[in-house]
């Protein structure tokens, strides 16, 4: 799956914009003499979003791509890197020069000296105008460019861009210097800009007073929001018939739900599809079958034995078996060649279902998303989630939605239906098509009543100004809606007639093709279900694993000995789950002799009850030193620390227990 | 004009440097008396001092570009080290062989050997000047380095003066007893009518300069209450010219049409005056709005953040962790809190508002604790939450107290405003007021008056 070509192209109008700005400041310069713009630094301030995760690729597709088509002193910066500003300017001089000496061997000797004697920008300038005055002198050797050329690059040097990846986290001190700095060699240096922000521009103002920020030409670039980024990433992955792979209502629920609550990282949504696909090859044995149409055909043919007999307990199957009739079941039972066949039969009509499935989805999606209080989900996500979980036209939600269409006014709907056809163009089932001219039909029709009903469309607008109006209550709408229903018995117009046709055409669609996959046989081989998993793993509890891991020993260590009923403390299990479990029963302080008695008891206990107390005292000393170490293994997992309160005392740094 | 003599200089030089810097004459030939002739030895260190945009490094650095001095300018901002200092002084004044001859790390004694060393073979038969930029700067140097560099003349025994700008006066400066006391000299701030007179020095080629310079009389008349930087009204200027001249190209105005020519601009300075002194806009984008839209998107309205829905309630607990006293948070937080004493709640020394006492920090714990309580479904602990308490922290919504490494209960402070929150929860549909202790101390207090 090739997310990051998708990402590129999202970002890729931001990113031309910026590249365009970066070569302007050349040109504006020399044409606006005017202007006397001269220490201003060209600054982009590029709004990224909070998504911290996914700034990297930005910005390394950024890099290549100012590397690639405006300068190759593209520079970028990390805050973590530069606490002062000697660092930074350092880090910039290094990134710069050790790329300048990778392209160009006979400087080395130069840039080495540069290097021993200072670090300043100073000494950046210097090198700056030996590597131009180099490069000008190879092109001018290895192409006679046209003179008009050649003046332009004289005018233009390229410019050095410095990136700021994350802005908010830099000392605004070391920011403030780097521009004063830089702001002095702007005449023989063009700097350029980039501050990569998360939160808003105001940053900007934050950060840098005004006698820094009026050395700065700042122009703000924004990215596009994640959550477009979420959902043209959710368009192309999982609405989509070309990979067999796909994903249960409940398993979307969880990513998407990670991406909506914790992190809007468009990286890790797509970290967990791909950990999802892992999972579904790995677990499922039948996965063999989730591949292209033709492929999957052929390796259902040669099923193995213990393979067939996996198929014969999926679920889907057997709805599927008991629906046939008794002797078609028994040969499914008992004949594995039958199964095969069967099982080509259904594959291949799995694969139908989803190519129609996606056209109707966003048929469906393309009418009601225009809805007020989109009564089926603003995005095309929901309406994809609530149609594989169940069936979509049972529910309220599909009913009034229902409803609002069919109070459509003509040219919505013309409208409405028109996008439609777009979208129904461009899937090439048979029955697509067929479905396709039925809907130009319509559209056909309802232009040809274009003449007749012209005093109808304008009855329509009222209905539909009056519901805009009753926004707000939905009681109120539908007491409204049941009125005109009652109304239109009475009396429908030809274009009533026909958009009644029309809904019911596309409830029959709906009925037809959006079926909830769980109802599919064979559905098990694409889809994954397994959520608990998938939250477990990827959205992870440390905290109540290790809580887990100490109270219940058995969980992690698998080990007979350690099964134990809730409660009792065994004294089998590692010292520190016996000290962990005793340390629970105590208060905030807690008196370490007390406790190591309380271990030695357990201890002791487990161990022959024959023993005299004479020997009791043998093992203390051993004893003494395991409880030791395992009281400091738990002030290393932060459940204790020592005090000063009282002596001999630890305190406790977690609440509750008993 | 008054003419200025010094003599030892050209004279048409002398002019046309008193040409090219208006309004600055007295100072000009303050300095240059000060200079004296260029072979005779000038007082050993001079302190200017003024406001931003005075002119104090344009003057300086245009008397001794044009007179051809041998001087060194250093912006202190740049001197990381005080050795890059010394580095910048000796090349500039023999050479780049000779400030590599510089130890490693060079100490200021390293730097007058150094200096005797090389004026001993080249004697100086002018004054050299040191100009020291933004000397502000020195103060967080080596301590010994200022006092040292006032006295370099004697030093060194060689005719050197050091020019020390700032923005501040002596007063703040001065290190200790003994030293020694330069020659204070202030550049005092422009006058209305001196602005005018430099800002129509840069008038556009393609319009004569009376037109220029009424259309800088009128924006002055707009920005001079607000605003006196000369570099940020040179901006403005720069910017609202091409709308001032609009009606001019369009044909609708001539040049002597002052009055409709106001008419026209005025209600973009007006405009303009909202955004003074924040450069949101790059002038490029300022001129595209006057084509899109009428009125300019001020991009400060775009402060709404979108955030992760827990990163929300987290920030809202984190605000109300912040303002609110920890004693309340039974009161506020518990389902059934009992009856608590209203003397007790709310304090009567508790006089001033907590937002004028800023957000008070707070444990990882209650944060939590009130994280729970404001989220109506149950979350788990999940690593991801404490991630995002480390995200907001970088997004520096919320700030860190004391060290950084600190691992057992790190304590946070939240830095954002009660607008924001507000615009936060209604979002979430929160209402954060119910949570918030001000709220009901204002309503207390105010219950007699109703």
């Amino acid at each position: 799956m090739n997310t990051e070509v998708i990402q590129d192209q999202l970002n890729k109008k931001v990113l031309d914009s910026l590249a365009e700005f970066i070569k302007k400041p050349g040109l504006a310069c020399s044409s606006d003499v005017w202007r006397q713009r001269g220490s201003e630094i060209p600054t982009a301030a590029l709004m990224l979003g909070v998504n911290v995760p996914d700034h990297a690729m930005t910005f390394r597709s950024l890099c290549n791509l100012l590397q690639d088509s405006v300068t190759p002193f593209v520079v970028s910066v990390h805050a973590k890197e530069c606490a002062a500003v000697k660092l930074l300017i350092q880090k910039v001089l290094e990134q710069l020069m050790g790329r300048g000496v990778s392209v160009d061997e006979e400087q080395e000797d130069d840039t080495a000296l540069l290097q021993k004697t200072q670090c300043t920008i100073s000494a950046l300038c210097q090198w700056y105008k030996t590597v131009t005055k180099e490069r000008r002198r190879q092109e001018n050797k290895c192409t006679q460019v046209s003179p008009k050329r050649k003046e332009n690059l004289a005018k233009n040097d390229l410019p050095v861009v410095v990136i700021f990846k994350d802005f908010e986290a830099f000392n605004s001190q070391v920011l403030q210097d780097f521009i004063l700095i830089c702001s002095r060699y702007t005449q023989e240096l063009p700097f350029v800009f980039i501050f990569g922000i998360a939160t808003s521009p105001s940053a900007i103002q934050h950060r840098l007073p005004h006698s820094v920020s009026s050395l700065l030409c700042i122009e703000v670039f924004h990215s596009l929001s994640c959550t477009q980024h979420l959902a043209s990433v959710f368009d192309k992955l999982i609405l989509n018939s070309q990979f067999p792979f796909k994903l249960s209502s409940r398993v979307i629920q969880v990513l998407v739900g990670i991406f909506l609550y914790h992190d809007f990282s468009v990286q890790n949504f797509v970290k967990g599809l791909q950990f999802s696909m892992l999972e579904h090859f790995n677990s499922q044995p039948l996965s063999v079958l989730c591949c292209q149409k033709h492929e999957a055909l052929l390796s259902a043919k040669i099923l193995s034995k213990q393979n067939v007999e996996r198929i014969r307990h999926l679920p889907s199957f057997m709805r599927y078996v008991e629906t046939q009739e008794p002797q078609e079941q028994v040969r499914l039972l008992t004949n594995d060649e039958h199964v095969k066949e069967v099982c080509q039969k259904l594959l291949k009509n799995l694969h139908t279902y989803h190519k129609n499935y996606y056209p109707i989805l966003q048929c469906l999606h393309s009418l009601t998303s225009s809805l007020p209080k989109f009564p089926l989900g603003k995005h095309i996500r929901e309406l994809h989630v609530s149609c594989i979980e169940k069936n979509l036209w049972e529910t309220e939600e599909y009913d009034s939605a229902l409803q609002l269409l069919r109070i459509l006014a003509k040219d919505e709907l013309v409208a409405a239906l028109r996008s439609c056809a777009e979208i129904l163009k461009s899937a090439n089932t048979k029955r697509m098509q067929n479905v396709l001219q039925q809907l130009e039909d319509f559209l056909g029709r309802l232009e040809a009543l274009q003449g007749v009903s012209s005093e109808d469309s304008s009855g329509n607008g009222v209905v539909s100004a009056k519901m805009e109006y009753q926004r707000t209550d939905l009681f109120q709408l539908q007491k409204t809606l049941l009125e005109k229903e009652s109304r239109r018995t009475k009396r429908m117009n030809p274009f009533e007639v026909l958009r009644s046709q029309v809904i019911d055409f596309i409830d029959s669609l709906v009925r037809e093709y959006l079926t909830p996959a769980e109802f599919q046989p064979l559905n098990e081989v694409c889809y994954y279900s397994s959520s608990g998993v998938l939250r477990q793993r990827l959205n992870v509890t440390p905290r109540t694993s290790i809580q887990a891991a100490l109270t219940h020993p058995f969980y992690y260590l698998k080990n007979e000995s350690l099964k134990t009923n809730t409660g009792t403390i065994s004294s089998a299990a590692p010292d520190l789950c016996i000290v962990y479990k005793l340390h629970l029963e105590c208060g905030r302080l807690i008196n370490l002799y007390d406790w190591l008695e309380a271990y030695v008891t357990v201890m002791s206990a487990a161990e022959d009850q024959d023993t005299n107390s004479e020997e009791c005292g043998k093992f203390d000393s051993l004893k003494h030193a395991r409880f030791i170490q395992a009281v400091s293994e738990m002030e290393f997992l932060g459940f204790v620390k020592s005090t000063k309160q009282k002596t001999d005392h630890v305190a406790r740094l977690t609440w509750g227990g008993c | 004009m008054a003419l200025i003599k010094c003599p030892g200089y050209p004279e048409d030089t002398l002019r046309s440097l008193a040409e090219r810097l208006p309004c600055r004459e007295t100072q000009l030939a303050t300095l240059l008396a000060l200079m004296g002739q260029p072979d005779q030895y000038s007082y050993p260190s001079v302190f200017i001092y003024g406001h931003r945009a005075t002119g104090k490094s344009h003057v300086v650095l245009s008397i001794m570009k044009d007179l051809e001095l041998p001087h060194a300018s250093v912006d202190c901002v740049e001197c990381v080290s005080s050795g890059l200092l010394f580095h910048q002084v000796l090349s500039a004044f023999f050479g780049p062989d000779a400030a590599a001859l510089l130890p490693r790390c060079p100490s200021l004694s390293d730097f007058v050997r150094l200096y005797k060393q090389m004026s001993s073979n080249s004697p100086a038969t002018q004054t050299r000047y040191i100009i020291l930029d933004r000397a502000e700067r020195m103060r967080d140097m080596d301590f010994s380095l200022l006092p040292a560099l006032l006295r370099l003349q004697e030093l060194v025994n060689d005719n050197v003066t050091v020019i020390l700008l700032s923005e501040i006066v002596w007063e703040k400066f001065r290190p200790n007893t003994g030293c020694f006391e330069p020659l204070l000299f202030h550049f005092p701030d422009y006058s209305k009518a001196e602005l005018v007179q430099i800002l129509s020095w840069d008038h556009h080629p393609s319009y004569t300069p009376e037109l220029y310079a009424s259309y800088i009389n009128i924006l002055l008349g707009v920005f001079f209450s607000v605003c006196r930087d000369l570099r940020e009204l040179r901006h403005l200027a720069v910017l609202n010219f091409s709308k001032f001249c609009e009606p001019l190209e369009k044909g609708e105005a001539k040049e002597s049409d002052i009055h409709k020519l106001w008419k026209n601009i005025e209600p973009h300075l007006q405009r303009a005056m909202q955004t003074v002194y924040l450069r949101e806009v790059s002038s490029v984008q300022w001129e595209q709005q006057f084509f899109f839209s009428p009125l300019p998107v001020v991009l400060s309205a775009h402060a709404h953040i979108e955030l992760p829905y827990y990163s929300k309630f987290l920030l809202i607990a984190a605000y109300l962790a912040s303002f609110n006293p920890a004693r309340t948070d039974r009161r506020f937080f518990l389902k059934s809190h009992g009856k608590i004493r209203k003397t007790n709640f709310l304090k009567k020394h508790e006089k001033t508002s907590n937002h004028l006492l800023g957000p008070k920090p707070f444990p990882l714990d209650r944060l939590m604790a009130i994280f729970y309580s404001v989220v109506d479904s149950r979350v788990a602990p999940t690593a991801s939450i404490f991630s995002q308490i480390s995200s907001l922290v970088t997004l520096q919504l919320l700030s860190q107290v004391g060290h950084d490494d600190q691992l057992d209960s790190p304590k946070y402070k939240c830095s954002v405003s009660l607008d924001f929150i507000l615009a936060i929860s209604r979002c979430v549909c929160v209402c954060v007021r119910l949570y918030r202790y001000q709220y009901y101390k204002f309503l207390n207090d105010t219950q007699p008056y109703i």
